[in-house]
């Protein structure tokens, strides 16, 4: 749906900025595409080039089949229509009404005051703001700014949604009703949701796939759970820091080095998707008579995929454990046996 | 006081509120689309064209750099042109429009720059034209601020059409200077001040009240 092609952009003043240094991406339609970096990757550019508020200095973005980069203003004007965009402090008009600020895209776009009447009822009866529409956005909290700056976005059935840090002045309660909010439509609607985040659980929550950026390139993309089960990125690696696949203390690995042994072994069990849910710790108690403790876990869950990290030290025979570690491997359960040094 | 000042306080008043009246009307309707331009042509605009915003710019502060007095009577030539005369009340009002264009323009630019930048960008990514970003975002979004500079540029005029008795203009100022100064009468010197304090502290008050009216803020 969307196509990137080495994009550049760099802003000239009294300190050069290379915002981006050719970035190639692919969005899919129909999913909901996050990408996280930190402040400064180059992000907030990147996706202001997708809907055509920033020309990028060199490269393409192609939106269906339009290269957004070659419109003259007014097909730019036409293909934006298309594109909602929503932001991380809302841009509501603060001179309006709710009602008036869900009708403000579809004035733009010439339709009737009749149809525009029963187009924002119906839009904010979706976002939940069915009784709102005569505040003005000063009466309203963040997380109800942002349900008018969602209805705002689909007044015009977009195709794409654009998310530009959408919930990171939202407190962690709302973030998480607006994120729902946007899970829904995208999986109502059909609507392609792209959206840029410094915070992790928010691709955690709600996207299909990712891409980390950083310095202004993408460095590592795909599916969530594979970049944030498998890091390969160092860049991933540092964002992913203490949130998900949490490192295990440093003193609880000093603790094991050294102490494995023929009849004692300490394993890093990564789980994914279904394993998640296989009871393997009790068919190992049960089936291999070794014992298992438990010496560190997490688990978690990525949109609606459970995944989860134990540590764990196994005591029992040699033959035993090398079985036990066997019946691991078999039910696709990633695992890293801690050997001595 | 007798019947006579209380008529000669009265017509001044007239005189002065005719000259403020049309005057801030008029320089309002043309300084505001200058004040637009120098907004939107202005670096990283909407309508960016740093050329056009650096001319306009100049004009602008040469008008605003010629001393009221000065301007009154330099164009002289031009308000005969425009009013047949160059004496009188009516003639009075050309060089207070004169004068009070750059001011609209510019305390018109300073409201718009107020303006959330992130708002203009909402409404650029909804599609909307330079235009439609003009008159139903910029303009609406300022319309508290613009209340307000409307309002201080009647007071100005207040104080500016005081030196229309220069040209016979005549209004509260004139007869400030002529029976308060001129004739030693410091009665109607003290008359005079009243009105006009009044004047001028009513027009603040309405203009602070609409502009509450209208701020959503």
């Amino acid at each position: 749906m969307i196509i990137l092609k080495d994009l550049h952009k760099t802003y000239a003043g009294e300190r050069v900025v290379h915002a981006l240094r050719g970035i190639d991406l692919q969005i899919p339609a129909g999913k909901i595409f996050g990408i996280i970096g930190q402040s400064g990757a180059g992000k907030s550019t990147l996706i202001r080039c997708i809907n055509g508020l920033e020309k990028p200095d060199q490269g393409e973005v192609i939106f269906n089949g339009i290269n957004i980069s070659q419109l003259s203003p007014k097909e730019l004007r036409k293909t934006r229509k298309k594109i909602g965009m929503i932001f991380q402090h809302f841009n509501l008009l603060s001179s309006r009404t709710v009602f008036d600020n869900v009708a403000f895209p579809l004035e733009i776009a010439g339709m009737t005051k009749e149809k525009i009447q029963h187009k924002v009822r119906e839009l904010l009866e979706l976002v939940g703001l069915g009784d709102k529409e005569k505040a003005y956005p000063h009466q309203l909290s963040g997380g109800q700014k942002q349900r008018v700056g969602i209805a705002r976005a689909l007044a015009n059935e977009p195709q794409l949604l654009l998310c530009d840090e959408a919930t990171s002045a939202l407190d962690p309660e709302t973030t998480t009703s607006i994120l729902q909010l946007l899970r829904r439509i995208n999986e109502e609607m059909g609507l392609t949701i792209v959206l840029i985040t410094h915070e992790m659980p928010v691709i955690q929550e709600i996207c299909d796939d990712v891409a980390v950026i950083e310095d202004g390139k993408i460095k590592e993309y795909g599916p969530v759970i594979d970049v944030f089960t498998k890091p390969q990125a160092s860049a991933t690696k540092r964002l992913l820091g203490g949130s998900i696949e949490s490192q295990i203390p440093a003193e609880l690995l000093q603790q094991i080095n050294g102490q494995t042994d023929k009849e004692r072994i300490f394993a890093k069990l990564s789980f994914v998707g279904s394993s998640a849910h296989e009871p393997i710790i009790s068919s190992l108690l049960k089936n291999y008579d070794v014992t298992v403790n438990i010496l560190f876990g997490k688990i978690d869950q990525m949109k609606s995929v459970p995944f989860g990290m134990l540590l764990v030290e196994m005591r029992g025979e040699a033959q035993r454990l090398n079985e036990a570690l066997l019946f691991i491997r078999e039910h696709d359960v990633e695992m890293e046996v801690f050997m001595n040094e | 006081m007798n019947s006579m000042m209380v008529t000669l306080l009265w017509n001044a008043t007239k005189e002065t509120l005719y000259m403020v009246g049309v005057s801030v009307v008029i320089a309002e309707l043309l300084g505001l689309p200058i004040g637009v331009l120098l907004v939107v042509t202005d670096k990283d605009q909407i309508l960016e064209n740093t050329i056009l915003n650096k001319i306009l710019s100049f004009i602008v502060n040469i008008g605003r750099s010629i001393p009221f007095i000065i301007l009154m009577v330099a164009i002289i030539p031009f308000t005969r042109w425009v009013v047949g005369t160059s004496i009188g009340t009516s003639a009075a009002i050309v060089p207070l429009i004169v004068a009070a264009i750059p001011f609209v323009a510019r305390v018109v630019e300073s409201s718009l720059k107020e303006v959330d930048p992130g708002v203009i960008e909402a409404a650029e990514a909804m599609g909307a034209s330079p235009w439609q970003i003009i008159y139903k975002v910029l303009l609406p979004e300022a319309l508290p601020g613009l209340v307000l500079g409307f309002t201080l540029t009647a007071v100005n005029l207040v104080g500016y059409s005081a030196m229309a008795g220069t040209i016979g203009g005549g209004g509260l100022g004139d007869l400030a200077i002529r029976y308060g100064y001129q004739r030693f009468r410091g009665d109607v010197m003290f008359y005079t001040v009243i009105i006009l304090v009044l004047m001028v502290q009513l027009i603040q008050m309405l203009g602070d009240w609409v502009a509450k009216r209208v701020a959503h803020k």
